[in-house]
């Protein structure tokens, strides 16, 4: 269940989407969650998806990897879903039972809701997944850089690269301490979501502890290789922009303009 | 002097008791340790032997609480020379997984030397260079995940080699491997140093691990009890079992035989060894 998530993996591919700079994968996913709010009406949103059907086109990576990781997120989306579909206050009432009503413009929030969240996610694991969380944070890096006078980047970023590529070591060692308690009776899989969430604490402190004992293995293991922060540090993959980087900004501008002008024009 | 050299090293573990109490611990006392270039030298010892902490103080990662350790000739108290000396001597851990810091192996291996300040094109060289020698070139694009745990060490020496360091400190590389990822780690470090030159420090508790070495110390209580070549050591079976030390199988036979009255030769090391001795018994 828990290895389900595919946020922060990456899936190694050949494609022109995986040579693109990080930098423009950022933009490209930031203009798009934009595009995905200023849409609001269903030829935008056939815009957006055919948009983002040619991106996992041109990625190379499996749809079913993609949907899987929406899995994980299929509890939240459900309760935005519910929430929109029962408190929205419309004039049409379709179907009343006990104190619900749920409305047309209540279902249509739900559906609209439902739609932007869920190309919201395929969306940004799309770029995760074709993107190394050490391209990925060396991008935010370089983006962020006007604000080092008041924020520390580098450390920022380093510690984004270093969360993203512990999430899969970590999330197995909960796997692990999740079955060697299952082993001896405790119990993950029954009762109500309160119950539930209780008996998780108990799987807390064992990861709590494993997880500080790594971060000093690995703060010692970063400066035994010298590692001093972001000062006189070279890149191994520095980024500069080449071809393909602006016919891709070409195509998210041409992307943007279409759904500006849809969103005018109907 | 050789390139590593310690005189008189004792580091005392400071720790506080549930009153706030001050208690120290002597991790390492009185250790006095010559390593010269070019030498494969293994320091053995049971849990808890300070064997992992000496390691710690051949980077500069701790300094003594008493006596000097040189590396290279500076001095690992001095600040000004702290990461001259983390660059020639690269260290490698127990646990895989806690030092690769990179998703991608070859990003990971590009680490120590993004740290230099190396130019981005001799990057490449050294990356490329690095995997090669430890043979995980095929592996450059994988993620480190999805490496066994020999393969994984495999990386961090390669991390480490990319540094072109004089001298590799291994603690206890092999602890969490099966035999066979144990077995590749160590091809690994003998031809790196075969061939490099490497100075190779090797700190492990598997008595296999150093027959092949070229000078053995070994550790008790944060201090060295034995030192010599491993012939010397390994004929000293008794003691190295008060030690708390295992002696290699074909070492304890041949131990046991000469016991019960067979001739045979002190310090047996390998099988072949074992074999040609008892061939020459009639």
């Amino acid at each position: 269940m828990l290895k389900d998530i595919t946020i922060g993996q990456y899936y190694p591919a050949d494609s022109a989407i995986h040579k693109l700079d990080p930098r423009v994968k950022i933009i490209t996913t930031v203009i798009y969650i934009v595009s995905l709010f200023v849409t609001n009406d269903w030829i935008g949103y056939l815009a957006a998806f055919l948009f983002l059907a040619a991106c996992i086109k041109v990625s190379k990576v499996p749809l079913s990897f993609i949907l899987k990781g929406m899995k994980s997120i299929a509890f939240l989306l459900g309760i935005t879903v519910v929430f929109n579909l029962i408190f929205t206050p419309g004039e049409e009432v379709l179907v009343t039972f006990w104190k619900i009503t749920i409305t047309e413009k209540g279902l249509e929030m739900a559906v609209r809701m439902a739609i932007r969240l869920s190309f919201l996610i395929v969306g940004t694991s799309l770029m995760t997944l074709t993107t190394t969380p050490n391209q990925l944070t060396n991008a935010l890096e370089r983006l962020m850089k006007p604000l080092s006078f008041m924020l520390p980047v580098h450390e920022i970023a380093m510690m984004m690269s270093i969360a993203l590529r512990f999430i899969p070591i970590l999330m197995e060692e909960t796997d692990k301490i999740m079955k060697a308690q299952m082993a001896r009776g405790a119990d993950f899989e029954t009762g109500n979501i309160i119950v539930r969430i209780k008996n998780m604490v108990p799987l807390l402190v064992p990861l709590f502890i494993s997880a500080f004992r790594r971060a000093n293995d690995l703060a010692m293991a970063m400066e035994a290789r010298c590692y001093h922060g972001g000062a006189g540090r070279t890149q191994m993959k520095p980024l500069s922009y080449r071809g393909n980087d602006w016919v891709a900004y070409g195509v998210m501008w041409g992307y943007l303009a279409v759904c500006i002008v849809l969103r005018i024009v109907f | 002097m050789g390139i590593v050299k310690t005189a008189k090293l004792i580091y005392d573990y400071i720790r506080y008791d549930e009153n706030e109490k001050e208690e120290t611990f002597r991790a390492i006392d009185g250790v006095d340790l010559e390593v010269e270039p070019g030498q494969f030298i293994a320091v053995l010892g049971h849990n808890g032997s300070g064997k992992s902490t000496l390691a710690k103080h051949l980077n500069a990662l701790l300094v003594p609480s008493e006596g000097t350790v040189w590396l290279d000739n500076m001095d690992t108290r001095d600040d000004s020379h702290i990461w001259d000396i983390r660059q020639e001597a690269g260290m490698v851990f127990q646990n895989p997984d806690n030092q690769i810091v990179a998703s991608v192996v070859e990003e990971d291996v590009g680490f120590g030397p993004e740290n230099l300040g190396v130019e981005t094109p001799e990057i490449w060289k050294r990356v490329a260079k690095s995997l090669e020698g430890v043979g995980m070139t095929a592996y450059r694009k994988h993620s480190p995940n999805k490496l066994s745990g020999g393969q994984k060490q495999r990386v961090a020496i390669a991390g480490v080699v990319a540094m072109q360091p004089k001298c590799i400190i291994l603690d206890e590389p092999t602890a969490m491997l099966d035999p066979n990822g144990r077995k590749e780690v160590l091809k690994v470090v003998h031809e790196l140093n075969r061939e490099e030159k490497v100075t190779v420090i090797l700190i492990t508790h598997y008595m296999e691990e150093v027959t092949d070495a070229d000078y053995v110390y070994v550790m008790d209580h944060g201090k060295v009890v034995m030192k010599g070549t491993p012939r010397e050591i390994f004929s000293q079976v008794e003691t190295l079992k008060a030690y708390r030390l295992d002696v290699p199988q074909v070492t304890l036979l041949a131990h046991e035989l000469k016991e019960s009255g067979v001739d045979v030769p002190d310090g047996v090391l390998t099988t072949g060894e074992l074999v040609d001795a008892l061939c020459r018994l009639n």
